[in-house]
């Protein structure tokens, strides 16, 4: 970062690089997932997907985007236009914003702030907006009820979210993932989904903490999947019963606005759940294979199984009813969580 | 306290069904696909396989019970009759071949693929094939002719047709004729007053028309 600094000399234009670098990332990642996400489909179902476009298709997601890039722009007469043109990019802005508190290694984080973690569940909730606005704006019935069920689907899986984080601040006593990934450096077993650094706690906290941070773990990658909107919680876009939900009226660029946030926020519950419990950028081998570049390596694998974990589940599961995701919410992972709250509290103090 | 259970029960199941489920797609992810990728692989077509229709003409004897056996009307047959003196040879399976066939049409496009106009043949000219690629552009080319011969064959056919059957018009005529004043002749024997007028104001049959 000094680096590019003192080349370049301007603050400013410095800011503006540094804050485009993860879109020149998720443009790429966007690519490469789209691609994986078809062809782990196809083959989950026994089938090849593109085979025609280059070898075994991999020119297949940037004829995807020419083919977007050259769609029609159409907009519904009788939706309310201003709403309906910028609810893809508010869509887009909220899940960019959480990636400035995403450290991507140890020297880049978009902003280093002592307040990384609140924010990240703060600039959430602009993507309920974006849907919502999306689906009241089209005039449409069907996306109208994508947008009010990505509304109660995603206030309700906010709180299993940050009350998961909410664990892994008070075990590492920061707000900043910077901080939170520097706090579980040193190896597999620092890692918090194993009970956090020795260095912190005494052996038996750990081996007591063990059990609660998978569990929290766990429902903090479930209630992200909902977050994401993906199956088996992907009711907002449902195909089959609201088609595509709130982007049943979007086409050409603002649909792939809405895509490639879609596929951005997978990234970046990823990124999180990595950060806070699997020691984000932090070598699972110690010191070694550990430095700058193999940071942003080990970063972006961790992160990219938990998306590849993702589409494997998107394809095996089938998606739950209304009153099944409400019920998964606030009577089996809010109250687990509030005991894994309590009972992570009462070990630390202990 | 059985409420507990089955609350805890429910999540365990649940989870553990999860795992059963993605335990089942993780194993398909290695499984070679069964797709068939159409354009560079074809599937075999069954033995009996009924495709697009072929009739080797040259065994054909112009019988036309294809023709009629055809639900949707989709072959089109015309023939001419070969006169006694041109011998057209016979067919593999040894059917004696008296009418030439200028015309042999079927309009593949509205064929259903029934089958029912291959039992009838007699001598087993019409068959179906396994070739199932023959889209056009064009909905014309879709009827396929199937007939040898050329346009000038099939008017010197039909001439000498035409010239055949009026020599046997005439002969016929002729035929009836002495047949007619035979019978007159007969006719008068026992009867002798009846008056032979009758045979000459008998109308004489005349030759068919040509169409």
């Amino acid at each position: 970062m000094e680096l590019i600094q003192s080349l370049l000399a301007n603050e400013i234009v410095v800011a503006i690089l540094l804050s485009a670098l993860p879109l020149v990332f998720i443009l790429v990642y966007a690519l490469v997932t789209l691609y994986m996400e078809m062809k782990v489909a196809a083959h989950m179902q026994d089938r090849l997907a593109y085979m025609r476009t280059g070898w075994h298709g991999v020119l297949q997601p940037f004829a995807d985007i020419l083919k977007l890039l050259q769609k029609e722009d159409i907009i519904p007469f009788a939706a309310d236009k201003l709403l309906f043109q910028l609810a893809p990019y508010v869509v887009f802005i909220g899940t960019y914003a959480g990636f400035a508190f995403i450290p991507f290694s140890s020297i880049y984080i978009g902003s280093n702030i002592n307040l990384g973690a609140f924010f990240l569940v703060a600039a959430g909730s602009l993507v309920v907006i974006g849907i919502l606005m999306g689906g009241w704006a089209s005039n449409n019935k069907w996306s109208i009820f994508g947008g009010l069920r990505s509304a109660s689907q995603m206030i309700s899986y906010e709180i299993p979210t940050a009350l998961a984080i909410v664990i892994a601040v008070m075990i590492t006593g920061s707000l900043n993932l910077q901080d939170i990934v520097k706090f579980q450096e040193g190896g597999i077993h620092n890692w918090l989904l194993f009970g956090g650094p020795m260095a912190s706690v005494t052996l038996t906290q750990k081996l007591l903490l063990i059990p609660f941070t998978l569990v929290t773990f766990i429902i903090l990658f479930t209630a992200s999947l909902a977050e994401v909107n993906r199956t088996p919680f992907d009711l907002p876009e449902a195909e089959s019963e609201l088609v595509q939900g709130f982007n049943t009226e979007y086409s050409g660029m603002r649909f792939a606005m809405f895509y490639l946030a879609e596929y951005a926020n997978m990234f970046l519950v990823s990124g999180v759940a990595v950060s806070l419990f699997l020691g984000g950028w932090s070598s699972p081998f110690g010191s070694l294979m550990s430095g700058t570049i193999w940071g942003i390596f080990w970063f972006v694998l961790k992160a990219m199984v938990f998306v590849f974990l993702q589409i494997w589940i998107r394809w095996t599961l089938p998606r739950l009813r209304v009153d099944q995701l409400m019920y998964t919410s606030w009577k089996v992972l809010t109250p687990l969580l509030f005991g894994c709250l309590f009972a992570i509290g009462l070990i630390l103090v202990w | 306290m059985i409420a507990l259970r089955n609350y805890f029960g429910t999540i365990f199941y649940a989870l553990y069904t999860v795992a059963v489920g993605m335990k089942i797609t993780w194993g398909r992810l290695f499984k070679p696909a069964v797709t068939i990728q159409y354009p560079d692989q074809k599937m075999k077509m069954p033995e009996r396989a009924r495709n697009r229709l072929y009739v080797n003409i040259d065994d054909c004897i112009g019988c036309d019970q294809c023709s009629m056996a055809c639900p949707v009307d989709c072959i089109t047959i015309e023939t001419i009759k070969a006169p006694a003196d041109v011998d057209l040879g016979v067919t593999s399976t040894g059917n004696k071949k008296r009418l030439y066939v200028p015309k042999f049409d079927i309009d593949i496009a509205k064929c259903c693929y029934c089958g029912l106009c291959v039992p009838p043949c007699p001598t087993e000219c019409i068959v179906m094939t396994d070739v199932y690629e023959f889209s056009e552009f064009n909905r014309r080319d879709l009827i396929y002719n199937f007939s040898a011969m050329t346009p000038d064959q099939i008017v010197e056919a039909r001439a000498r047709a035409k010239k055949a059957e009026e020599e046997t018009a005439a002969k016929k005529a002729a035929a009836a004729a002495t047949a007619a004043q035979a019978k007159a002749a007969a006719a008068v024997n026992p009867v002798p007053t009846t008056p032979p007028a009758t045979t000459s104001s008998m109308p004489k049959p005349e030759p068919p028309k040509p169409d």
